[in-house]
């Protein structure tokens, strides 16, 4: 109702609009109708389309290597980062105990300090640790950057939980965890599910952390794609990024089924 | 109340421990480990030596390279910081006054990119940058240049591409500010007689500068903080900060050197996010308790 | 020539909902009217296109004979009071009354003058330099009343603001502000859904359902003859009670209520043989059992300081009697008592009329 009197948008606004919109598509645009291009080199398909540069991929081992690999990893960290998030998102919605502030900054500080300075202390640390190339070493880190995001998502769905269920349960006999497992656990899994894609989200998207920390043998998907592009001019890298580009509109439905889009992406960071 | 609900300080704790050793071990540490890694000096054949040294320091401040690389990337922070104000913040108001399925559908196009990765979508800038490119041969059709203009490997070229990364997070924080404004407040304003206008100038909008001002900070640090982009689009003309540490640590192999680049980074930005805090909180303390 | 004029004001939203029907209303200057009714009745819609903020369907709004349907609402100069009393929150006090005044470009003494003369009147010394995060309920409220008293307007329109005060404070704020009203002399619209707050306050009401007026009247009239069930009901508290028409003629019938029986006024579409009346609690009255025209066990008792409230299950229903309290002793609950009432007591209502 109150837009009768802030009033309508008008052509002006909606050609600003439009505009906007347009700027916000037009790479992913680009990348997809390039990848169509029959050509050996990057142009649009208008004179020849094709499906090659897809069935490229398939005889680009060392991409399809990458993606398991990001797969593997961003299934991993998420579990893990899930994993850890939920106590503390208990520990930090709960009680009020001192240092909970502190507490919840250290945990939301990967998002504050630059991926570039995260990299490169993550390099160091993992070649005195004789990590370099470890798997596991990857995951970790992973779950360092992706944890933020967990917690942020598994906070706010046990904070608007009313707890009124869960001290019913224990009037009735349950024991803590039980109670637990039963009232809490079901109400909040939207929201732990949604925290766990948007941290499979980021880890797979990961690319300035990772460039640091990534070897030949633990390249992920968006590293070798970013060397591919610096380092030639291949429409691979474009069918590559329009598989990725597929796939993130299919976890932006599945997100916005768990915990509604809007919920997840005001008051999102990333880098 | 339950007892829980009070400082029992020990389950919270308890509850918090997985997380916290493992931030304390792979957070804390390794950035400790790279504080002290500045203060080391590096030798071309050795490699790093241990012990403590200033040399990295004092060769970043007594450098002009090293003034003009900051200055670029703050400068660059900075163009950014402004053009998404002055995108973002109408884009918002427009999509504020939306009708409902309009709106919800404009805010997957709008903010849905943030999870794509960086690399596809500077990818696209790319290709759509160059010299063949469509924005050059668009804008050789409405005859506003003669030829190809140089947008890769330029600041300008990189400033727009980090426009549109980073312009969902100046929606979204100018969009929150808005979700919390009474509408009943320019009601009254205009029943008071300020036209529509003048109720944007005098009411809504300096309600909505505290969420502009967290918008503006959140894309500098995140723009001064970039590395994939400017490093595709940049390429070697356009150096910044990020790259810098990149160049010392996967090239030159001077890691302590880097280490400090990246511990100065890290100070800098910290010290633009604490002060705006402060300013913000000075300013605004009062109004918005 | 009124000073507020609404002649036919209908607003349908979407083709398919009417949420105000052909509501015809001429206020006069100086008078406090108040629009009365449920949630969802049409009433703040009302309120919104007077103001301007919401454009009628049908209809028009009309000041001093002045059409004033599709004007903006700054040049309206009607003062509203909202019911979250929207101040401005990056403004001192001072400054929110005094907008207004900037908006007419008043000249910065004289703008200080009435500000000034504003926050007297509601009595708000000493706080002009706060932000309203500073400020209590109470005083909010108080703000919001002198930014609009400050700008002299022609209508003062009030949507529910007394609604997030607690009872006291509103009761106070009831008289304070029909004084100020009088005093001033300002055409006043309030909505509202309380009937206390309207009864205090109004020259009339205007008792709303479904987006169009039941009743429009003073508040006694409202109250003792109301038109409708509906108003009935809305306004007090009522009780119904089942007659027996033993005999009747076309328009009269002799009704037998309890032991008593009583001539009363009736439609000429009456055709059962049963008619609802309707009867005031306050206008019942307790007696002995054994001379009434009525009798029943008292099943709860309530003391309200002032009254006495009986619920009694009685030969005629379900009742509800309201007693003053003379200090005297009172039966007590499970006791039996009479019933006895005036026959005028008892109002009939057309049964094609249950609106609710």
């Amino acid at each position: 109702m109150s837009n009768r009197v802030i009033g309508q948008n008008g052509p002006v606004a909606l050609t600003f609009h439009t505009l906007l919109t347009v700027f916000i598509l037009a790479p992913l645009i680009v990348v997809i109708l390039v990848s169509l291009s029959d050509k050996g080199y990057i142009s649009m398909p208008f004179d020849g389309a094709s499906l090659r540069w897809y069935r490229e991929i398939l005889r680009a081992p060392e991409l399809l290597s990458a993606f398991l690999l990001s797969i593997r990893l961003g299934i991993a960290s998420a579990t893990l980062a899930s994993a850890v998030a939920m106590p503390a998102a208990l520990a930090i919605a709960r009680y009020r105990f001192v240092g909970r502030d502190g507490l919840m900054a250290f945990f939301m500080s990967p998002m504050m300090i630059p991926h570039v300075v995260l990299g490169i202390a993550f390099l160091r640390f993992f070649s005195i640790m004789a990590w370099t190339g470890s798997f596991a070493a990857l995951v970790l880190v992973h779950m360092l950057i992706v944890t933020p995001f967990s917690l942020r998502l598994t906070l706010a769905a046990v904070i608007g939980l009313d707890r009124s269920a869960e001290h019913a349960a224990r009037s009735l006999g349950a024991s803590r965890f039980v109670a637990f497992r039963r009232t809490l656990l079901p109400l909040i899994l939207p929201g732990v599910a949604g925290g766990w894609v948007l941290a499979f989200i980021q880890s797979f998207d990961d690319v300035t952390m990772t460039i640091f920390v990534a070897t030949p043998s633990t390249t992920t998907l968006p590293v070798a794609l970013y060397n591919r592009i610096t380092q030639s001019s291949d429409p691979i890298t474009t069918s590559v990024s329009t598989v990725m580009i597929i796939g993130a509109i299919f976890f932006m439905f599945s997100l916005d089924r768990m915990v509604g889009l809007n919920n997840v992406l005001i008051g999102k960071r990333t880098g | 109340m339950t007892r829980s609900d009070f400082g029992q300080n020990s389950v919270p704790w308890l509850l918090s421990m997985p997380a916290f050793a493992l931030f304390l071990g792979l957070l804390a540490v390794p950035m400790a480990l790279t504080a002290v890694l500045s203060f080391n000096a590096f030798d071309g054949m050795r490699g790093i030596q241990p012990g403590f040294s200033l040399t990295n320091y004092v060769a970043i401040l007594s450098d002009g390279y090293y003034y003009e690389l900051f200055l670029r990337t703050g400068t660059m922070a900075f163009g950014v910081t402004i053009i998404c104000i002055i995108i973002g913040v109408p884009e918002t108001l427009i999509l504020a006054r939306m009708r409902p399925a309009w709106q919800g559908t404009f805010f997957v196009v709008i903010l849905g990119p943030l999870l794509i990765s960086v690399v596809v979508r500077t990818l696209g800038w790319q290709i759509l940058l160059s010299r063949e490119g469509p924005v050059n041969s668009i804008l050789i059709r409405l005859h506003l240049v003669d030829h190809p203009i140089q947008l890769l490997f330029s600041m300008a070229g990189v400033i727009i591409v980090l426009t549109h990364v980073l312009l969902p997070f100046m929606i979204i924080a100018v969009w929150s500010a808005l979700q919390r404004l009474d509408t009943q407040v320019s009601h009254a304003a205009r029943s008071l007689g300020a036209g529509a206008l003048t109720t944007f100038g005098r009411i809504t909008l300096p309600q909505l500068m505290p969420g502009i001002l967290s918008g503006a900070i959140i894309v500098f640090t995140l723009s001064a903080s970039a590395f994939a982009t400017p490093a595709i689009i940049g390429g070697r003309r356009v150096k910044v900060v990020t790259t810098a540490i990149y160049d010392e640590f996967l090239n030159s192999m001077n890691w302590p050197l880097g280490a400090a680049i990246a511990v100065l980074l890290l100070l800098g930005i910290v010290f633009v996010v604490v002060g705006s805090n402060q300013l913000t909180e000075r300013k605004f303390k009062q109004v918005f308790a | 020539m009124s000073k507020l004029s609404l002649r036919g004001l209908s607003k349908i939203y979407g083709n398919k909902f009417q949420a105000v029907r052909d509501l015809s209303l001429e206020v006069e200057g100086g008078e406090f009217v108040s629009l009365l009714g449920p949630s969802g009745c049409g009433k703040t819609t009302t309120l919104q296109m007077i103001a301007g903020f919401v454009a009628p369907t049908a209809g028009s709004v009309a000041v001093e004979g002045r059409d004033m349907t599709h004007v903006a609402p700054e040049k309206r100069d009607m003062g509203v009071v909202f019911q979250s009393y929207a101040l401005f929150p990056h403004m001192t006090v001072s400054q929110n009354i005094g907008f207004g005044l900037e908006m007419r470009r008043m000249k910065r003494t004289q703008l200080q003058d009435r500000v000034n003369e504003a926050i007297s009147m509601v009595r708000l010394f000493g706080l002009e330099g706060r932000y309203p995060s500073q400020l209590s309920g109470g005083q909010r409220q108080r703000v919001a009343i002198a930014r609009v008293l400050a700008i002299r307007p022609r209508v003062l329109l009030l949507d529910e603001p007394m609604s997030n005060l607690d009872a006291k404070l509103r009761a106070e704020m009831h008289v304070e502000l029909r004084t100020l009203q009088r005093r001033l002399g300002i055409t006043t619209i309030l909505v509202t859904h309380d009937q206390v707050e309207a009864m205090t306050m109004s020259d009339r009401i205007a008792v709303m359902t479904n987006g169009s007026i039941a009743q429009l009247g003073t508040p006694q009239e409202v109250y003792d003859k109301p038109a409708s069930e509906f108003a009935f009901r809305f306004l007090g508290h009522t009780n119904v009670v089942t007659g027996e028409i033993t005999s009747r003629n076309d328009c009269s019938a002799v009704v037998r209520v309890g032991s008593a029986s009583f001539s009363i006024e009736i439609g000429k579409n009456h055709t059962s043989t049963d008619i609802k009346l309707l009867v005031r609690p306050e206008r019942l009255r307790i007696g002995a059992a054994d001379d009434c025209k009525a009798k029943g066990r008292i099943s709860t008792r309530l003391f309200l300081g002032g009254l006495w409230i009986y619920e009694i299950d009685s030969d005629i229903g379900q009742m509800r009697v309201a007693a003053q309290n003379m200090g005297d002793a009172q039966p007590q609950e499970g006791e039996t008592v009479g019933i006895n009432w005036n026959a005028g007591d008892l109002q009939a209502i057309a049964l094609e009329m249950t609106n609710d």
